[in-house]
């Protein structure tokens, strides 16, 4: 899989200077606050808009395939049956229907990537793979627009959860200047409840890459009612120690929840409703722990 | 509204600037009638201009208003605005009008209106610039510019569009005399033909001269006075400072920096109301000019920062206290603002060719930060040479919300004043003023002749030469939209109409040029323009040292959106015939909804680095610029071309219904070389890409808006990411750029709550402005410009 929602460029707060990103479609983990639900599948789908949706019709008597009907003066795409041809997002009169997910090839990627050289060269940015999960897109894919941007000495820096074989890490080192190493929770419990899956191969890729010499900027969405506890900062500052591992850069970010109006464009539904981000105090004492361990560099924000 | 200043004084003249309401003051206009009617056809034209002046220097009411370190006003008291009947002779209806017009009004009384009825208007009428123009233009012309094709600068006022150069601080005006009498003295009467005109254009230089030095007598002498009368110490000592500064300058040349500024000022007011000069009148590059001033007073312990400072913030309140000379009818939708386009320039290099920034440039910096006004209008421009700390300071001013410093490439303009034909030395003492057209300072008439609307000609293109708006046929006959069986058909007839258009504007302003340089002389503003004296020619008669006319082009990213959505969709991808899009376009697309959605949303459009848009850009850019640039205009210069809208782009959207690219009728076309609003939606980077591939150095000066939030330039990190994308445009060879850090919300409460919101400056386009003071579809644009907001 290889499909990308976005290619954003001027994006300053993912690495240093200015970037572009790339978003790529498919995530292993499923965590309740996502705030990019559409790069959770990693299938291309079509998403609309159900508010300004008038109902005229227009993309049902579009649809070959017959997936889309009225329910209530609105349409319902039967997802097994859409072939994301893109034909209801063509007619659609109040330009709401979207397809979400395309293919570049390796070359037309790369063209695009460098079309912002300048800007990386006087900020000292680059290019960041983010997502979804980039690491657990086609290796041979992300190798070859690794080695590219490698050869133009353009910076690649990689955003990611960690949960993927270390052997795709391995393979991607070389071309890799940074990357920015999600960190959520330390309990396996809270981690598999919020996030579907546990945090044991996250963190031993966490030690695998510092041991390796990765550049790494750790990164901690924080959330009250998940992680957002004196106790699992200090267990991961404790881990951080244990195994010697000095980012250059710890980033805490505190929860959004400007994700959420986009679940019901893709008939998701957003399970973060109820979880809030710490006050600027608490957000405040957390990067304070993180300083009087040793770790200067920590802030609040990307 | 916080009081701004840096100190008390400052705050009660800030304050007393912003709070009084603009005035018209006849007191000019009166002096001037009832001398033209005692002494019309006594002497030649240029001395009589110059009497003119020196009779109003000579008679005019003084103001010395308390607290106030640098003195002088163009008119009774702040915020009075003389009128120039000569030029343009407003009926009582305008002067109603003017007066209870909601924007941009200019209070009259009922005794003006009298005057102006029983004695200026009998005299004028027929006798005005404007009257004068307008009689001698074609039918043709008429057309156009009733049907908003392009607009006229001289139709209202005079040209002028220039900055000072490094004599206007280090010459009194008893040196510009003896330059003066040195060439008549070296008249040739018995070989030179044209000795004779010479001599009354030096007469009248030199007349001018005395008209200055009279002004500074009459100050002098007035400051005595009042320091005499005065009972607080301080202030009596400082009048006597005034008094003691009114005898070295302006007859002499000035021995300190605060001496330096008055000099500067006497020259302004002088230049501005000799006439009514476009874009007023600047003092060039400030910091440079000032810090040798500077250093010497410092060393000598006579100046300190605090009081440098100070006597910056003073001057800065002289030019508030100056609205642009009151405007009407198309002018006015050109222009609309009390912005007189002076416009202070900090940075670039020094004449050879070194970093030129030093510790007046941070002054002003902080200066234009505490004052935050309008007017003037500030900038810096940046050099490779330029110290990052200089550009980041810069940038924490500009993030500040309300559009300056704006940020010009020193390398750029380089390079186009030398594209021009100016020598290095000469191109590296010049910049921008008025907006962002480049000139030589000091060396240089270089005159913008008006606005031409370009996507209006791709719409004549369309319709047959037909002007759907006027209803009239204004254009060549070369067939409609639908006859045109390729893009390349299409393509030609474009090129022909906008060289038809070209021509019917360039004719016209041969003739204005002509009837300026032999009816309406400048006879001051020669003075202080290098080689006017050497030559013993005026200024608006070839007199300086470079003459250059400008035609400046507004909308390019909607006539390139334009050309993108007809070649895309109607030969490229066939997605629907020019029949059906004319057929959109003529409902205003009322019911094509899917057409709209085509050209609207899902056609490359200029501004995302594109190459497909961004290529038609280039072309139809290297088009216009070929149709103009290097023609020869009347005063043996030649012409150039800049990409500027002021506020035209609003005007000449309402003269045009809906355009191919989804735009509705009578909305704005683009701003500059900025992209159609809403087109770019790929940021910041997309749109500096886009922009830069036009050739700026083939131009004489480009204008960019961009907008951020506050969110997207804050920290530190925001201020190295603007100060990187700065360097990343200039690079490429950007002209110019400037950024609105505002958020939407705040634009749209200001909207409904303009007594809320009363101090929100927003940058219009080569200016900053106060919200409050726009138009509703002014401000609906500002809205809407793509907010460059992203994480």
């Amino acid at each position: 899989m290889k499909n990308i929602t976005n290619i954003q460029k001027f994006s300053v707060h993912d690495g240093d200077g200015i970037r572009t990103s790339v978003f790529f479609k498919g995530c292993p983990l499923n965590c309740e606050w996502c705030h990019n639900p559409e790069t959770q599948r990693y299938e291309r789908e079509i998403q609309y808009d159900p508010e300004k949706c008038t109902g005229c019709g227009a993309c049902v008597n579009a649809c070959p395939s017959n997936a889309l009907t009225l329910k209530e003066r609105k349409p319902s795409v039967n997802r097994k049956m859409c072939t994301v041809c893109g034909r209801c997002e063509t007619v659609c009169p109040v330009g709401i229907r979207e397809v979400i997910g395309r293919e570049y090839t390796v070359k037309e990627l790369v063209k695009e990537l460098m079309k912002d050289q300048i800007f990386y060269e006087d900020s000292g940015g680059g290019v960041t793979f983010s997502g979804g999960e980039a690491m657990t897109m086609d290796l041979n894919y992300l190798l070859a627009v690794a080695r590219e941007l490698h050869r133009q000495e353009i910076t690649l820096t990689i955003d990611t959860c960690g949960y993927v074989p270390y052997e795709k890490f391995q393979a991607l080192l070389p071309y890799v200047d940074t990357f920015l190493y999600d960190v959520k929770v330390m309990d396996p419990e809270i981690h598999s409840q919020y996030m579907g899956v546990d945090n044991e191969l996250i963190l031993e890729n966490l030690v695998r890459l510092a041991r390796d010499g990765a550049r790494l900027y750790i990164r901690i969405p924080v959330i009250r009612e998940v992680n957002g506890n004196e106790k699992n900062m200090k267990e991961i500052i404790m881990f951080l120690k244990k195994h010697d591992i000095r980012p250059p850069q710890i980033n805490l970010l505190p929860y959004h929840d400007t994700g959420s109006g986009k679940y019901p464009k893709l008939d998701m539904e957003y399970k973060g409703t109820d979880l809030h981000a710490p006050d600027q105090a608490e957000m405040e004492e957390f990067v304070r722990l993180f300083q009087e361990a040793g770790f200067q560099n920590t802030k609040i924000g990307g | 509204m916080a009081k701004r200043g840096m100190n008390e004084r400052i705050q009660k003249l800030r304050e007393l600037s912003v709070t009084t309401p603009v005035h018209i003051d006849l007191e000019r206009a009166k002096i001037e009638t009832d001398f033209y009617k005692e002494n019309d056809g006594k002497y030649s034209i240029p001395v009589m201009r110059a009497m003119v002046l020196k009779e109003y220097f000579s008679k005019k009411t003084l103001y010395l208003g308390e607290g106030e370190l640098i003195v002088g006003e163009k008119g009774r008291d702040p915020q009075a605005s003389p009128t120039f009947p000569e030029l343009c002779c407003h009926s009582v209806e305008d002067m109603t009008v003017m007066s209870e017009r909601k924007l941009v009004s200019f209070h009259t009384t009922e005794e003006d209106r009298r005057l102006q009825a029983e004695e200026i208007i009998p005299y004028w009428t027929g006798r005005s610039m404007r009257e004068k123009i307008l009689a001698r233009m074609t039918q043709e012309w008429h057309e156009c510019y009733s049907a908003g094709m392009f607009t006229e600068f001289m139709e209202q006022r005079g040209p002028g569009h220039t900055c000072g150069g490094q004599q206007v601080f280090t010459t009194g005006y008893m040196d510009y005399k003896e330059k003066i009498h040195k060439t008549m003295e070296e008249l040739d009467y018995i070989n030179d033909p044209e000795a004779v005109n010479k001599c009354e254009e030096l007469k009248a230089m030199d007349i001018s001269c005395d008209a200055v030095i009279i002004l500074g007598e009459r100050y002098h002498k007035l400051a005595l006075e009042m320091a005499e009368k005065e009972t607080d110490e301080t202030r009596k000592e400082e009048l006597f400072q005034i008094a003691a500064n009114l005898e070295v300058v302006p007859a002499h040349k000035p021995e300190t920096y605060w001496q330096a500024i008055q000099l500067y000022w006497f020259t302004h007011l002088a230049v501005t109301t000799e006439l009514n000069p476009w874009d007023a009148f600047s003092p060039g590059r400030l910091d440079q000019h000032l810090n040798p001033y500077y250093e010497k007073d410092v060393e000598e312990g006579i100046l300190d920062d605090e009081k440098a400072l100070e006597l910056l913030e003073c001057l800065w309140v002289k030019f508030y206290n100056q609205p642009a000379p009151v405007k009407v009818g198309i002018t006015l939708k050109e222009s609309a603002t009390y912005t007189d386009f002076a416009n202070i320039n900090t940075g670039g290099v020094t004449p050879d060719g070194r970093n030129g920034v030093n510790n007046v440039s941070y002054l002003i910096l902080d200066c234009m930060d505490e004052m935050k006004l309008v007017q003037p209008n500030s900038n810096v421009t940046i050099s490779k040479k330029t110290p990052v700390k200089f550009l980041k300071r810069a940038c924490e001013v500009s993030r500040k919300g309300w559009g300056q410093p704006a940020f010009y490439n020193t390398e750029a303009q380089i390079m186009e004043l030398i594209n021009a034909g100016k020598n290095l030395e000469d191109a590296r003492r010049g910049g921008s003023s008025g907006c962002v057209e480049t000139g030589a300072w000091g060396s240089e008439a270089y005159i913008l002749t008006g606005y031409l609307n370009i996507p209006k000609v791709f719409q004549l293109t369309l319709f047959n030469g037909f002007d759907q708006y006027s209803g009239k046929q204004i254009g060549l006959k070369l067939g409609y939209a639908k006859d045109f069986k390729t893009y390349e058909d299409l393509w030609e007839a474009f090129k022909k109409q906008l060289a038809y258009i070209v021509n019917i504007k360039i004719r016209g302003n041969n003739v204005i040029e002509q009837l300026y340089a032999q009816e309406m002389p400048a006879p001051c503003l020669s003075v202080v323009t290098n080689d006017c004296i050497s030559n013993a020619k005026d200024y608006n008669a070839g007199g300086a040292r470079y003459n250059t006319n400008y035609i400046q082009g507004v909308g390019i990213g909607t006539v390139t959106d334009c050309l993108a959505a007809v070649k895309y969709n109607v030969f490229d991808q066939q997605n629907f015939t020019m029949e059906e899009l004319i057929e959109a376009m003529e409902h205003d697309y009322e019911g094509y909804d899917r057409i709209y959605r085509m050209v609207h949303d899902k056609t490359p459009k200029y501004g995302n680095d594109d190459d497909y848009a961004d290529d038609i850009m280039q072309e139809v850019f290297e088009l216009y610029r070929s149709s103009i640039t290097g023609r020869p205009n009347m005063k043996g210069g030649k012409y150039g071309v800049d990409m500027l809208p002021t506020t035209c782009h609003v005007y000449f959207g309402d003269v045009i219904l809906a355009t191919p690219n989804g735009r509705k009728a009578h909305k704005p076309v683009s701003e500059g070389i900025s992209p159609e609003k809403s087109a770019d939606t790929n940021g910041p980077t997309a749109v500096i890409k886009s922009c830069a591939k036009m050739d700026h150095l083939a131009t004489a000066g480009t204008l960019l808006n961009q907008k951020f939030t506050p969110d997207v330039v804050a920290g530190e990190e925001g201020l190295d990411h603007m100060a990187s994308l700065i360097r990343s445009y200039f690079s490429m060879d950007g002209h110019h750029i400037q950024f609105n850090v505002i958020d939407r919300q705040t634009l749209i409460e200001a909207q409904k709550n303009p007594e809320e919101y009363k101090d929100l400056i927003v940058r219009v386009a080569g200016y900053s402005d106060f919200f409050r003071n726009l138009s509703k579809p002014l401000q609906d644009e500002i809205i809407e410009r793509t907010e460059q907001n992203f994480n």
